[in-house]
């Protein structure tokens, strides 16, 4: 059992709401989840940069003085902005990969990057993890959450969810798959690498590499539905868009929900109690293998 | 809590679910035939269950898991949709759901009736016992797999495999079934079934004729054992 969330605004005056909206719905998540929590938020975007979020053992080491460190191994200006365990640096787009092979050599271990998300995961209660990182002040324009009762692998900051694979493409799961080992071989062998032993993060990978390929949002879920094996209720968050799908046998659970102003997601009904308007949202349960998307 | 109108209203923002849990019940054993109205239900988890005796019960707004399991006598009403396994082995009594209702509705029900007036998802039905079922609109995959007795009506379309490994309970769908399951076939509608399904439709509120339905039921082959097989084990 773990909880899921995920909350895609259809427009711009609930964005400084972003935060706060997924915190509560999160924190509702606890019972299904209270091994550790994530968050992925995709804010605003810096025209020309990326975004590296790092995650450190030793913040106070690790993260002292890194900003000037790497902006003289980039030999480009570089904006470090720490929150507890984790550190969002600001790069220049063309010197991304440099970068995060700079700081991985650091022993500093890379949450995810790209134009506009931001990944924030720790072990804890989501409630205790939501404050550590000011989850609630964060604006953006959409953003997925999991809470996690962990299953397939260790309870790590690592093995957290949402799991990114690719620039603004995150992961979160509810289930396990079992043929996550044999995928990651195959994976491996187009050259597609994986950090954890993790099944969520294979079948993240997966979606990227689908993505990489030349498949849409909707053609990449979709193949999960044939190509991954085991239970899943998957949410999925890209640049401009939003997906679910679930396994054919969908026992995990989903709810969605959708306004004029978002399209919402949860393992329960009881995340959304708090959301503007859900009195008049027109509720539904997500069919079996079939793929629903919203991309702005 | 307030009571107006001989309803006692109790409003989960300031009453905790167990709370109004042992209030139900305690006023269901009373055999007092009250009327309680439940606002700001908030999603919560197994919201008026276990009731034994003749109460009736307004839930206004949407519930989680198990609303009304075990239900005895009680009358429940929800006012918005029904999270995973309402009315989950329901032994008599009314439960209607205005909304659509998650996956395992009515699962293993032993009587009363389930009316869904929205969906029923996947596995609708799931070993009912002689419970009665009716769904407005559709209903999802796996639905009454292992259902030993009583009716489910369908107004809607049914999903993959249903009635699979079925017993003995009768099963109408008005719309397309997608697939049925292993030993479910379409059978005869005989007059006794108009007249079953024409009683409960009406106890629904249902508007659909029932010369409108098909009737499915199980072939039989599953269950018995076949003397003819007796190598294969």
């Amino acid at each position: 059992m773990c909880g899921i969330v995920g909350l895609f605004l259809k427009k711009d005056d609930l964005r400084p709401k972003l935060g706060d909206m997924l915190t509560d719905m999160l924190i509702t998540m606890t019972d299904r989840g209270p091994d550790s929590a994530g968050i992925a938020i995709y804010g605003d975007a810096a025209e020309g940069s990326t975004k590296i979020t790092v995650q450190s053992k030793a913040p106070e080491t690790e993260f002292d003085g890194l900003e000037a460190a790497l902006s003289e191994t980039l030999g480009a200006p570089v904006t470090a902005t720490v929150v507890d365990t984790h550190a969002v640096l600001i790069v220049p787009e063309d010197k991304a990969s440099d970068a995060i092979a700079a700081l991985e050599d650091r022993g500093l271990r890379i949450m995810g990057s790209g134009a506009s998300m931001e990944i924030y995961k720790e072990v804890g209660l989501p409630r205790d993890v939501a404050a550590r990182f000011n989850l609630r002040s964060m604006g953006g324009s959409h953003g997925i959450g999991h809470t996690r009762m962990a299953t397939e692998s260790a309870v790590t900051t690592m093995g957290a969810h949402p799991f990114s694979t690719a620039e603004d493409q995150c992961l979160v799961h509810n289930g396990s798959l079992s043929n996550h080992n044999q995928m990651r071989r195959k994976l491996a062998k187009k050259g597609v690498f994986t950090r954890s032993e993790n099944d969520t993060e294979v079948g993240a990978a997966y979606i990227s590499s689908r993505i990489a390929d030349g498949a849409s949002l909707g053609e990449a879920l979709e193949g999960t539905i044939d190509d991954l094996d085991g239970f899943f209720t998957f949410v999925t968050g890209t640049r401009n868009g939003f997906g679910v799908v679930r396994d054919p046998i969908a026992c995990k659970p989903a709810v969605m929900a959708e306004t004029d102003d978002y399209v919402a997601f949860a393992s329960e009904y009881r995340a959304f109690a708090d959301l503007p308007g859900i009195e008049a949202a027109r509720v539904w349960e997500p069919e079996p293998a079939t793929v629903y998307f919203w991309e702005r | 809590m307030t009571t107006t109108l001989d309803k006692t209203v109790l409003d989960m923002t300031a009453t905790d679910l167990r709370t109004v849990n042992t209030t139900l019940q305690a006023a269901a054993k009373a055999q007092a035939n009250g009327a309680y109205v439940i606002t700001n239900p908030r999603g919560s988890h197994a919201m008026a269950c276990g009731l034994d005796g003749p109460l009736s019960v307004t839930i206004k707004g949407s519930t989680g898991y198990y609303c009304a399991g075990m239900n005895k006598e009680a009358t429940v009403t929800v006012e918005g949709s029904a999270g995973p396994g309402v009315a989950e082995n329901m032994m008599s009594g009314t439960v209607t759901i205005e909304g659509d209702a998650s996956q395992y509705a009515g699962a293993t029900g032993h009587g009363g009736l389930l009316n869904i007036k929205g969906n029923a998802s996947s596995r609708c039905g799931i070993s009912m016992k002689g419970i009665d079922i009716v769904v407005h609109g559709n209903i999802g995959h796996m639905s009454a797999f292992m259902a030993q007795k009583g009716n489910l009506v369908v107004l809607g379309n049914a999903g993959d495999a249903l009635g699979d490994s079925l017993y003995e309970a009768r099963l109408f769908v008005r719309g397309e079934v997608k697939s049925l399951g292993a030993d479910c076939i379409e059978k005869e509608m005989r007059p006794e079934h108009i007249e079953t399904l024409k009683a409960l439709l009406e106890k629904a509120g249902a508007d659909a004729k029932p010369e409108e339905f098909k009737r499915y039921g199980s072939a039989r082959k599953l269950y018995n054992f076949n003397i003819d097989h007796a190598d294969a084990y």
